[in-house]
């Protein structure tokens, strides 16, 4: 919405603000509400921006008259739309609960020193009240300034990058595979997104098994072929491998399903053209099918980079960030923060939180850009 | 009509939805109507599964027979997760159990986080003065009892007999002994002489201990992890795995170590009381004199082992405080530790059951009280639980090759310093 409202043109929008700001100093609050609303409809046709316009300039005029219109609307929206506002209230009131407070709180911790011995605890009749204090940016100054926040973001994006490039690499190939007529095609897909249908704690902790240096299955295998026995998670360099080959044995399914999707809704015929005029499989490929995944491809890489991103499960089940902190992503650090050193620091781990918010916001935001620019209605 | 049915539903149902969530709080209802204990006691117990629970776990329920309208719920925690599922219970408020068993290490931070229940004066504290007085130490915290004493415990070396004979090589006693004993023991029977646990740093304390160094002096307010005794321990550890003389794992290391040995791969691990029972379930050791037991090898400048051991300790918020204080008596007195000394060979935190006929023959408890008597003992603060994940991290770092022995110690000892405020 933003983007559209800066479009407008420049003196224009600029009287507008100054107008409603004008009308919500005013001593008729329902001006200001309505005002409001032409504000956070901005991006709709002249008749909104209109409406904020002559809240504005009611407020030189006399505030009573501006006022009506939009009290007036808000009304009729009330008693026409009552039903409709009533069944999304509870919806609205359990988002705001389960996203909205947690979302809030921990902004507020990631701006304190708030840690195991300081918050609040009620333990049977003895009661210890809060005693943390507010510190301000100093939680982010320090995480953004020492080494562990950068060099652990630094491998976040390496695992994030492998992840979803092998991930996608492999799901376009097996969706194009399974998108001909080849015999047993049904029975191949099936068996494909099995490793999606098994819970992911349940395969991690397979993988977890076929790992293992001594006894595990791989390594075995192996010692069958005279080779030597792998360190899969006992090297920091075989570890980061090794959770990147369990991810991408994870999220290839998703891609794949989504892909062949993608693929199936291309229309025959624009293959037939091309055949007819000489175009050779890989320029149907390239010219037919990625654009025809566009749509498809965009939204899946946006999903599997916010979900790789925050893979807690395949890292902390697999090496637990280990050896070390060689496989340590900033979701798994900030868990540690929280539940696994002592006294656990709640501000660090919120602070991490808020952080990892923010970067996937900027990633989601530029990427959205980077998109329109190039035309796509998204 | 219909929208107004609907309606009513839903809100029937997020009425149901909401009592549904402020419908816990069991375990309660206890205490002593006339004299009598009735109600339930849970025990969150983190004794080995497989081999040590069964014991326990009849042992505690065993509580019935004296209190018949006590209802004793036991529930197995894995060791490795209880001080973190403990912590969130306790801070919670709810599914913290009565009464749990408590690391020596753990017993000082929780009772600082105002999670015990003080037992002086309470029934818990039976015959005080019975208990080992370096058991009974970690019990105290700002001049109260937060715990009772239930096992104590140190580390040695368990060796295969069989693979040591067959590699004609006697037990080492000190960390050059044992390189070469291991080489041999490889050279001749292919086996690997050590596994060291890579995983968890209370494994590494007996080597620090050997060059004479410690993680901090409590005393001098200091930490010394970072001196020149704990860089030289660290290569130490490193340069037995580099050499060939143990093995390690960054994960899994616990499960990983009992396999090796009950299954005759690696002919020693170091190890304490608590493993015994778990190494007899293996096929080496069907013929129990096959394992053997000594003194865990001489650093550079001494010899020494952590002492460690559990505790009993009853939830401040427990609703049943008066059941679980004569629980954790039982748990503790003369004969559940006699029995559990004789079934598990774990060592007892009294005196007077060391005088016991079937304790006194016992050879793994003949062979630790010594070892516990002479083994290094901890500052009992509140931090001591504390110092394990910065260390933890370090170790596994230098042992994988991801840093050097002092950059290693270097960092766990930042991180110390910033646990415990103004200390040198």
């Amino acid at each position: 919405m933003t983007v559209h409202t800066s479009r407008s043109p420049g003196p224009d929008a600029a009287g507008d603000g100054a107008g409603r700001r004008g009308t919500g100093r005013g001593t008729d609050p329902g001006t200001g509400r309505g005002a409001a609303r032409g504000k956070g409809r901005g991006s709709g046709p002249g008749a909104d921006r209109g409406s904020g316009r002559g809240a504005g300039r009611s407020a030189g005029q006399g505030a009573g008259r501006g006022s009506g219109a939009p009290a007036g609307r808000l009304r009729r929206a009330v008693t026409t739309h009552w039903y409709a506002w009533a069944m999304v209230a509870p919806v609205v009131a359990v988002i705001g609960v389960i996203i909205g407070y947690p979302l809030v709180r921990g902004v507020y911790l990631s701006l304190t020193d708030a840690d195991e011995r300081n918050v609040e605890r009620s333990i049977g009749v003895n009661h210890l009240p809060a005693t943390y204090e507010f510190v301000g940016l100093d939680n982010y100054a320090d995480a953004l300034t020492g080494s562990q926040f950068l060099s652990t973001l630094g491998w976040t994006l390496v695992w994030t990058v492998s992840c979803v490039g092998v991930t996608f690499a492999l799901g376009l190939g097996l969706a194009n595979m399974l998108n001909r007529r080849i015999a047993g095609r049904s029975v191949y897909r099936m068996l494909l997104i099995l490793p999606w249908a098994v819970p992911g704690f349940v395969s991690v902790f397979a993988w977890r098994f076929l790992y293992n240096e001594d006894r595990g299955f791989l390594n075995r295998l192996l010692a069958g072929g005279g080779i030597d026995a792998v360190p899969w998670l006992n090297d920091p360099t075989w570890a980061k491998f090794s959770v990147i080959a369990v991810n991408v044995w994870l999220g290839v399914p998703f891609m794949m399903v989504a892909l062949l999707g993608g693929l199936q809704s291309i229309p025959g015929e624009l293959y037939e053209a091309a055949e007819m005029d000489g175009a050779g499989a890989w320029q149907r490929f390239r010219h037919i099918t990625m654009p025809g995944l566009r749509a498809v491809s965009t939204t899946v890489v946006l999903l599997s980079t916010i979900w790789t991103f925050n893979m807690f499960p395949v890292i902390f089940l697999l090496t637990r960030g280990g050896p070390g902190e060689a496989t340590q992503i900033l979701v798994t650090q900030a868990y540690k923060f929280s539940f696994e050193i002592s006294p656990r620091d709640f501000a660090q781990s919120s602070t991490w939180g808020v952080l990892i918010l923010v970067l996937l916001m900027l990633f989601a935001a530029v990427y959205r850009r980077v998109l329109v620019k190039q035309g796509d209605t998204w | 009509m219909r929208r107004g049915i609907t309606a009513t539903a839903l809100a029937a149902t997020l009425a149901l939805a909401a009592t549904a969530c402020g419908g816990d709080g069991d375990s309660g209802g206890g205490g002593s109507a006339g004299g009598e204990l009735s109600g339930t006691v849970t025990w969150w117990d983190t004794s080995t599964v497989g081999s040590e629970d069964k014991v326990f776990k009849k042992l505690a329920e065993g509580f019935t027979k004296q209190h018949p309208k006590v209802k004793v719920n036991y529930v197995n925690v894995p060791f490795g997760e209880a001080q973190n599922k403990f912590k969130n219970a306790a801070q919670s408020g709810s599914g913290a159990p009565d009464v749990i068993r408590s690391e020596v290490a753990w017993t000082p931070e929780f009772a600082d986080l105002g999670y015990l229940a003080p037992l002086d004066g309470t029934p818990a504290l039976k015959d005080d003065a019975d208990f080992l007085p370096q058991a009974a130490a970690s019990t105290k915290y700002d001049d109260k009892t937060y715990a009772v004493p239930q096992v104590i415990d140190s580390m040695g070396i368990f060796y295969n007999k069989k693979i040591f004979k067959d590699a004609g090589v006697e037990v080492p006693t000190n960390i050059g002994e044992l390189k070469s004993v291991s080489k041999q023991i490889k050279d001749r029977t292919g086996k690997t002489g050590l596994y060291l646990r890579g995983d968890d740093a209370y494994w590494f304390l007996s080597f620090l201990y050997g060059e004479g160094g410690d993680l901090v002096d409590a005393g001098a307010k200091k930490v010394t992890v970072d001196d020149a005794a704990g860089v030289k321990a660290m290569t130490v550890v490193k340069d037995l795995v580099d050499s060939g003389a143990a093995t390690t794992d960054a994960t899994d290391g616990w499960e990983n170590m009992q396999a090796a040995f009950r299954d005759g791969k690696v002919a020693m691990i170091i190890n304490g009381p608590w493993a015994v029972a778990d190494t007899y379930t293996g096929a080496q050791f069907k013929d129990k004199a096959n394992l053997g037991i000594a003194p865990v090898p001489a650093g550079s400048a001494a010899q020494g082992a952590p002492q460690g051991g559990h505790n009993l300790a009853v939830y401040a918020g427990s609703k049943n405080l008066n059941a679980s204080y004569a629980f954790a008596e039982y748990m503790t007195s003369a004969e559940s530790q006699a029995t559990v000394a004789k079934e598990l060979s774990l060592l007892p935190t009294r005196n007077s059951v060391y005088a016991r006929p079937e304790v006194a023959d016992n050879e793994i408890v003949g062979f630790f009280k010594p070892v516990v008597d002479k083994a290094v003992e901890r500052p009992w603060i509140p931090e001591t639980g504390s110092l394990f994940a910065p260390l933890v991290t370090e170790y596994t770092k230098v042992l994988t090759g991801q840093t050097t022995p002092r950059k290693g110690v270097e960092a766990t000892g930042d991180s110390y310093r910033d646990l415990l405020k103004d200390w040198k």
